[in-house]
């Protein structure tokens, strides 16, 4: 088995109303940032766990992201790195 | 009739519906802690408000894996009476008892307020103490109470009426303004298919005598009463 440190994004999904990312875009425009179109504000979460190789522990952490990290219904993930130590 | 009230890490209603139970409803109640494994032949059970494991991560998300929830989704499975109120609400949708989730409300705030809720359909096991259409007074308390679900999903549970309670106006309209958190629709309680697992952010236990200015909850914990045998 080998330590990995995998990365997770998982953001609100589009079309659900993000009542805080909406705050921030209205603040940054209010900061003369005006490209902003929109802004999505999630949670990154990085878990350390064993596995055999690199893929196992993708899929591992791609299974807790569906029973437990991320909810289907209003949100969306991605696995952003996976990184043996 | 005995009601079963789930205590979670976190919970802080679970008093207020013993109370609501035992003192208003004058029927018997034990709690059930969330490690056990065994609902101990209780008729109705409640999952009672509160912040079990610190809404750390999403409300309800944890709780939905403590223990006893295995035996509360094998009880609503065969058909018996689950009431899950604002915490128990948002646990009941990450357990997968009723459909959709509940999400930081639109304004950001945690609101603690009565608000104003009309009975959508009163002849679910819930609700047949009331008149459809009737308006009650009933306090809201949650930060997480903006409930969505896909749009087929809405058209699904309106159809078939399993909408049970939406948030309106004096008028017994259900404009956005009288809409505390940005619920998709107003909707404030819902049903599940088979009409035995009621879900509703509102806190009907908190309305239960005069002293706590009103008793519109209390038709609720009677209709419960009325219609399951004992």
């Amino acid at each position: 088995m080998t330590p990995y440190r995998v990365a997770i994004h998982i953001l609100p999904r589009r079309g659900i109303l993000d009542p805080q990312g909406k705050t921030v875009a209205d603040a940054l425009h209010a900061l003369a940032f005006g490209g902003v179109k929109d802004v999505r504000i999630g949670r990154h979460i990085v878990v350390e766990t064993d596995a055999p190789d690199e893929k196992s522990a993708e899929r591992t952490v791609r299974d807790m992201c569906e029973r437990l990290l991320a909810n289907p219904v209003t949100e969306d993930f991605e696995i952003a790195s996976v990184e043996a130590l | 009739m005995k009601f079963g009230i789930v205590t979670f890490p976190g919970s802080n209603c679970d008093y207020d519906a013993y109370h609501a139970v035992v003192d208003a409803l004058g029927e018997e109640a034990v709690y059930l802690w969330h490690k056990e494994h065994d609902l101990r032949n209780v008729d109705v059970v409640v999952l009672p408000g509160g912040f079990s494991y610190g809404d750390y991560l999403r409300a309800g998300a944890i709780a939905r894996f403590s223990p006893i929830m295995r035996e509360v989704i094998a009880h609503a499975d065969r058909g018996g009476p689950v009431m899950a109120i604002c915490n128990g609400f948002q646990i009941a949708c990450e357990a997968g008892l009723l459909p959709g989730a509940l999400l930081r409300n639109a304004g950001q705030c945690f609101i603690c307020e009565p608000v104003r809720l009309r009975v959508e359909n009163a002849s679910t096991m819930f609700t047949e103490q009331y008149r459809a259409g009737q308006i009650l007074r009933i306090p809201i308390a949650h930060g997480e109470g903006r409930y969505t679900a896909d749009p087929d999903v809405l058209d699904r549970l309106e159809d078939a009426e399993q909408v049970v309670f939406r948030y309106v106006n004096a008028s017994g309209d259900p404009d956005p303004a009288s809409n505390p958190n940005g619920s998709d629709r107003n909707i404030a309680g819902l049903v599940n298919a088979r009409g035995n697992v009621l879900g509703m952010m509102p806190h009907p236990e908190r309305a239960v005598e005069e002293l706590l200015g009103s008793t519109d909850g209390l038709p609720l914990f009677e209709s419960i009463l009325a219609r399951v045998s004992v």
